[in-house]
């Protein structure tokens, strides 16, 4: 198997992994991008291609397929923020969330869908977003999608996405298959340790090299630590070096001046930067309104294996309950499979001791389905927020209050009884308070009581959104439709945390859309073309 | 027992006056887990893991000091904020008074039953303070994510490990 990367690298890409530095530097360029995600890869694309110098900033490191060996161990701790452990501040959340060259886009699991036509409807109306539409960012989705090769997945589902098919048809329940962002699939699960065939398009192997071929200077290793703000502009970005273990800083300090800065650090990443450095924040709205997707949690036994850590992690959904009642009333939610390999499941699965041994030893029999609560819609569901922790870094606060749990419970319902719909011999809800059940009747009385309450029904997120939320003015928003910032002119906030609320729908897609419109609109501003037809 | 608890972590969590034992981190980083440490890990794991060890003792000890460096390494990947609260609630149990009043355990760790390791996580499981509840879910995860991190955990499964061969 080739590695595109280690071929880039041989080829002369200008790479430098911070945690080898002799000593300090300042550098000169165009542009800065921080952060390799979703956001950043696709910026770094476009401003590259419209002739400007661009240097990202990545705080993970650089591996790729030659280091994808399909391994827990070895992909956590390497590809993710705390090992895969990053958690609200009170415990209560599991956050999955990328931290290496491509971010998330490394290692998620390809699910691919367009921002819904009623999010688009909420912005304008709630939040003055008038020129985002379906219609207006149409052909912004059609290029990514074609750029990223986001098409309808042929491959039968696997057996955990199966059911979720085969329990909705046998409920009326309306349930879709999902595009994915891959070429050349070999349909073998892994998709979250890294796609060790290099067939996702992840920014790691779309856009990032494509900006490297043209000049890019990539820095990895390295912790954006403060934007250096003079006046109404950003005069420079302090970094510090990490040292290969990525945790500890390394004592050099990398100095950036330039035209403009890009920040693109995820929905966490990207407020701690503007809070750390102190930018102007009048109407105090950064770092609020932080969106999870708060996810539960099913898992059902089959009676015949399901071996679900095999096969393409996500192919069908469900989007029946996001349309059961208007978007600002009771939360709605996305349901969808979750791959399973040892230590994801056996960690997020409650108990201890033999009973959970037990249940271990059926791990090949084991199917789990996930609701992802419409979170920021519900005039109560007003997310988290992102502050400084006493070191500098990102913690974020976000209370499970009634309005999440209402929704909870009729997802926990909902997903039993599709999995006994399905044919599932014993369900139960990762909760710690029960033992599961082996019928529907069974556990639709049993969930109607269930405590839901923090750390006993557990609950883990994989979408982070918001915190520089876009709006028409800044008595609303931290940026502007562009992702400008209000009251920095030479600043621009690009990747997930723009959204005002949450999406309803895996974020991806979403990010490459928008950015790829706000990108060319920067690109052609700096590069002073003409602005892209597109409108 | 419960408000004694509770008082407990709020003078000795967030009054830090027990902290000054833990001192997980110096200026050099995270350290070895101490001997007494260990101990307490492998108590903590014989419960986690009843029912996922082998029965035969020695080949038991065998796979719990395996377990505890599993976690060790683990902790070397969290955030400096997350591996110093780690720290602190090593360091909490270990302490006589922790092991007692905190986790409900009069035996030494090392002489403590399955039985009672058993009681006292079910008693942080379903403890009432937020607190604990998130403490129990670290040991959690920490210890199943060490133990199913090892290829030789699969078997018992029935988990063939990812598909070899053709890279």
């Amino acid at each position: 198997m080739q590695d595109p990367i280690k071929l880039g690298l041989a080829s002369g890409w200008k790479h430098i992994d911070a945690s080898t530095l002799a000593s300090g530097q300042t550098i000169e360029t165009d542009v800065v991008i921080v952060g390799t995600g979703a956001g950043g890869g696709v910026t770094a694309d476009l401003l590259s291609d419209a002739g400007l110098r661009v240097v990202l900033i990545e705080e993970g490191p650089l591996r790729s397929s030659t280091d994808f060996k399909m391994r827990e161990a070895d992909a956590y701790p390497q590809l993710y923020q705390e090992s895969g452990a990053r958690k609200t501040a009170d415990k209560a959340i599991n956050i999955l969330q990328g931290r290496c060259v491509g971010g998330s886009t490394t290692v998620n699991w390809t699910s691919s869908f367009r921002t819904p036509a009623e999010v688009f409807a909420f912005w304008q109306s709630q939040f003055g977003l008038r020129q985002l539409s379906v219609e207006s960012m149409s052909s912004w989705f059609a290029v990514m999608e074609h750029k990223l090769w986001v098409r309808p997945w042929d491959t039968p589902p696997n057996p955990n996405n199966k059911l979720l098919a085969t329990g909705g048809e046998a409920l009326g329940i309306d349930i879709g298959h999902l595009k994915r962002n891959v070429k050349g699939c070999w349909n073998l699960g892994y998709c979250g340790m890294g796609c060790p065939t290099n067939a996702k398009q992840s920014m790691l192997l779309t856009t990032i090299p494509a900006a490297l071929d043209r000049g890019a200077t990539l820095y990895t290793r390295l912790r954006a630590e403060r934007l250096q703000v003079v006046g109404s502009r950003v005069s420079a970005l302090d970094c510090v070096a990490l040292q290969a273990d990525g945790i500890h800083p390394a004592g050099k300090r990398v100095h950036l001046r330039a035209r403009h800065f890009v920040v693109a650090g995820g929905a966490i990443g990207s407020p701690a930067l503007l809070l750390r450095s102190g930018v102007p924040d009048p109407h105090r709205l950064l770092g609020k309104r932080t969106f999870l997707h708060p996810v539960v949690i099913s898992s059902a036994l089959m009676p015949d294996r399901v071996d679900a850590y095999a096969g393409a992690p996500q192919s069908i959904y469900s989007d029946h309950f996001l349309h059961q009642a208007p978007i600002d009333g009771p939360l709605g939610f996305k349901l969808e499979a979750a791959p399973l390999h040892p230590v994801l499941f056996a960690t997020t699965l409650q108990g201890y001791g033999e009973a959970h041994a037990r249940l271990m030893r059926d791990f090949s029999y084991a199917s789990v389905l996930l609701a992802l609560l419409r979170d920021g819609f519900n005039p109560d569901s007003r997310g988290g927020q992102v502050r400084l922790g006493g070191d500098g870094l990102p913690v974020l606060d976000y209370p499970l209050g009634e309005v999440i749990w209402e929704g909870a419970r009729r997802a926990l319902l909902a997903m039993a009884e599709i999995q006994f719909a399905a044919g599932a011999r014993w369900v139960t809800p990762v909760h710690e308070g029960t033992t599961g059940y082996t019928s529907w009747p069974e556990a639709r009385k049993a969930i109607a009581e269930l405590p839901l309450k923090p750390f006993i029904c557990r609950v883990v997120s994989a979408h982070v959104m918001g915190g520089c939320a876009m709006a028409d003015t800044p008595q609303r928003g931290v940026v502007d439709h562009r992702g400008r910032h209000f009251w920095l002119a030479n600043l621009s906030v690009h990747d997930g945390s723009v959204f005002p609320t949450s999406l309803g729908v895996n974020p991806q897609l979403s990010i490459y859309a928008l950015i790829a419109r706000n990108a060319s609109l920067l690109a052609a501003e700096l590069s002073g073309r003409p602005a892209p037809l597109i409108p | 027992m419960i408000f004694s608890r509770r008082q407990f972590i709020r003078t000795g969590l967030a009054g830090g006056a027990l902290l000054s034992f833990s001192g997980w981190l110096n200026a050099a980083g995270a350290r070895a887990l101490s001997a007494a440490e260990r101990e307490m890990l492998a108590a903590v794991c014989s419960a986690m893991l009843d029912g996922a060890l082998p029965r035969d003792n020695e080949q038991r000890r065998r796979w719990l000091a395996l377990t505890v460096d599993g976690i060790a390494g683990e902790v070397a990947g969290l955030s400096l904020a997350t591996q110093k609260e780690v720290g602190e609630l090593f360091g909490l149990l270990v302490v006589a008074p922790g092991r007692l009043v905190l986790a409900g355990v009069s035996k030494p760790w090392r002489e403590a039953s399955v039985v009672d390791v058993s009681e006292f996580l079910q008693s942080w499981r379903s403890s009432r303070i937020g607190l604990l509840q998130g403490a129990y879910g670290a040991l959690h995860d920490l210890i199943f994510g060490a133990w199913y991190a090892r290829s030789d955990t699969w078997e018992a499964i029935g988990y063939p490990g990812p598909p070899q061969g053709f890279f």
